[in-house]
């Protein structure tokens, strides 16, 4: 927004001001991240700077030290899971939820919701209390129910948000043509709602993927994840090793979320009007 | 359609609302002591709760003491009457491993013989005062309060009365935090929302970077930046800033540091996605109406950025309340949240019943915020991403 050119002495020094402000928040908000990253290409074993030589020893530890590695191997494994489950039942929830024309549908938005509100602490004690009754504790099913819910809200706000430009005649018009529900749902619906499905299911994967606290309580000591070795290296020994962990857990988040952003923008373009 | 909706309300009801409310029910559950002692809480219903009760009682502790003697239920038993009133935990274990039920004579003589503590009031007042399957000593605690020796509620004894400083604490903490997100994340949204949609959109990418990051990650970056020997003091003290290095870490101003970093998207992204619907044009009409620079943002500007700021606000404020890993890696032992001592009396304590009630105090909060504010909280804003 320029500024007039009768603006105020007053009015250029606050717009001067607040556009400062926003620089160094905007700094705060970036740097810490962009400045501690290649800390994990040191040849030496402390973070700070100068770093004395760069390297790629670090990350040689990350690929090869078998906690690192059977780590991210546990990581993957649990958010690929969790992905699939999620997905699918959060995708019938919110298909379920669009067509549905009951007092019931703000209900179940809010109960599909309450995850969110909830402190992530309290999840996972309650769940280690629970699981500790069902002999579930340390079990991959249980960890994948528990990430699962966590998942789940995102999953069904994002594909419920791309039904909503959705043309309910189609899957009719299909019917109407001799399809089947599930083919009108295979070859019409599912490739229309298709970038939102892809989106919702990137948000379950990286919310598993980064959790931790489900993990600390409910998960076995050798069910250890991606987050929950970092977070034993910061209690234990601050190793960069550490750090190329945290790169690579941002890695993926930032990657999948770009594609996640790029899903976005494309479904708006195609709809015409930008939908916000 | 309905059956659609199914399998997800199912997974919820399983696996998030079934053991909350059995983790919630915790915090005032006693089944466990009528349980163990099922004679000597019926001996006690009898009794006035005045001196000390009669030798049925004291027959009938005897014999719950000694069917429990040899199984894990006796120092489980202490260990649940030891929350109430300290000591408790040995005088049940001695007991029960030691009382002889067939010697001849009075029992009340055999076990004030065995523990003088059988002699003292106030260990038969809270087994009769815990003859209930519920129990409101849990939540009491939770807020510093107990029963006296006279049945009447009463303030702890300060020593063990934490729990309102402790909820205190977490309030401040994230009023702090919430304040200090309102004051930088203001000024970043209204540059957002009055830069060109290009600029617009690279500065929304820089605010999501850290929103997308996990959050294990960015408090991990903090406690590498924080150190004594991290990047912050060294330029500091390489700016002459300071002649050597200051305390960031473990401390408030780290938590602080580290917790509005971490919560500050949260509260620019819902304020921006109001900010941007705000025309121009109602400036620049009340600015031709005479209004001066200052009168127009107060009247025109701010009422209408103000559902951004609540939702924005709250929103921090109910997801700074339960924070636990922040805290936890950044901050000290003075700057722990009611999150932290939910874990430790589950891990480390192992205080179901008042772990469970101070889950049960944060949700309390927390459902009050998300009533009062209602639909307000940013939680449906933070879909521009």
């Amino acid at each position: 927004m320029a500024l007039p050119p009768h603006a105020t002495a007053l009015e250029r020094v606050t717009h001067v001001g607040v556009r400062a402000l926003s620089v160094l928040v905007l700094g705060y908000l970036v740097l810490p991240i962009l400045v501690v990253l290649p800390l994990s290409f040191t040849a030496g074993e402390l973070l700070v700077y100068p770093l004395p030589a760069w390297s790629l020893r670090w990350y040689r530890e990350f690929t090869t030290a078998p906690i690192w590695t059977r780590a991210l191997w546990n990581s993957v494994v649990l958010a690929v899971v969790t992905t699939a489950v999620a997905t699918t039942v959060g995708m019938l929830a919110a298909l379920g939820l669009q067509s549905l024309r009951s007092r019931l549908k703000p209900a179940l938005y809010g109960l599909l919701a309450l995850p969110l509100v909830i402190p992530h602490v309290m999840v996972a004690v309650a769940l280690f209390y629970y699981y500790a009754r069902l002999g579930l504790v340390g079990s991959f099913g249980g960890l994948v129910m528990a990430h699962t819910v966590l998942a789940l809200p995102f999953v069904v706000i994002t594909i419920a948000a791309t039904l909503q430009g959705f043309d309910a005649n189609l899957p009719r018009a299909a019917a109407s043509l001799g399809a089947s529900p599930l083919q009108a749902f295979r070859l019409v619906t599912l490739p229309l709602i298709l970038p939102g499905v892809l989106s919702g299911a990137v948000f379950a994967f990286v919310t598993s993927f980064d959790e931790l606290l489900v993990i600390l309580f409910v998960g076995s000591p050798e069910q250890r994840t991606l987050p929950r070795q970092i977070w034993s290296g910061v209690s234990e020994t601050m190793s960069p090793a550490v750090v190329a962990a945290a790169v690579v857990l941002i890695g993926v988040s930032l990657i999948l979320m770009a594609v996640v952003e790029l899903l976005r923008r494309r479904g708006e373009r195609l709809r015409g009007a930008p939908r916000r | 359609m309905l059956a659609l909706v199914a399998p997800s309300v199912l997974f919820i009801a399983l696996f998030f609302v079934a053991p909350l409310g059995l983790f919630f029910y915790r915090s005032i559950d006693n089944s466990e002591v009528p349980g163990w002692l099922p004679r000597t809480t019926a001996a006690l219903v009898r009794w006035n709760g005045e001196g000390l009760p009669d030798e049925a009682a004291f027959r009938a502790v005897a014999e719950d003491l000694a069917a429990l003697s040899g199984t894990t239920a006796l120092p489980l038993l202490g260990r649940r009457l030891n929350h109430n009133v300290a000591g408790f935990r040995g005088l049940i274990t001695g007991t029960g491993s030691r009382v002889e039920l067939s010697r001849p004579g009075s029992m009340r003589e055999q076990l004030i013989a065995l523990d003088v503590r059988w002699g003292e009031p106030v260990y038969w007042q809270t087994i009769r005062r815990e003859r209930h399957l519920i129990t409101p000593f849990y939540l009491l605690s939770a807020l510093d309060l107990r029963y006296g020796p006279s049945g009447a509620i009463e303030r702890a004894p300060a020593e063990s009365a934490i729990f309102l400083g402790l909820l205190g604490r977490t309030l401040v903490i994230s009023l702090v935090v919430t304040g200090l997100c309102v004051l930088l994340g203001f000024p970043l949204a209204v540059t957002m929302a009055a830069a060109s949609p290009a600029r617009a959109n690279a500065l929304l990418i820089l605010v999501l970077i850290p929103f997308w990051t996990s959050l294990l990650v960015r408090s991990t970056a903090w406690v590498i930046l924080l150190q004594n020997s991290g990047v912050v003091n060294q330029l500091l003290v390489g700016l002459g800033l300071a002649s050597k290095p200051i305390p960031l870490i473990f401390n408030r101003v780290g938590l602080y540091i580290a917790m509005v970093h971490v919560l500050l998207p949260f509260m620019v992204l819902p304020l921006y996605s109001v900010l941007k619907n705000i025309p121009p044009e109602l400036m620049r009409a009340a600015a031709s109406l005479g209004a001066a620079p200052v009168t127009a943002f107060l009247r025109v500007y701010v009422p209408q950025a103000l559902p951004g700021l609540v939702a924005g606000a709250s929103l921090v404020f109910v997801l700074a309340l339960g924070y636990y890993i922040t805290p936890a890696l950044v901050g000290g032992p003075g700057d722990q949240m009611i999150g932290y001592f939910i874990a430790y009396f589950t891990n480390t304590a192992v205080n179901w019943g008042m772990a469970s009630a101070l889950g049960t105090l944060l949700l309390l909060v927390v459902a009050l915020i998300y009533l009062t504010l209602g639909r307000v909280v940013g939680l449906n804003r933070l879909a521009v991403r």
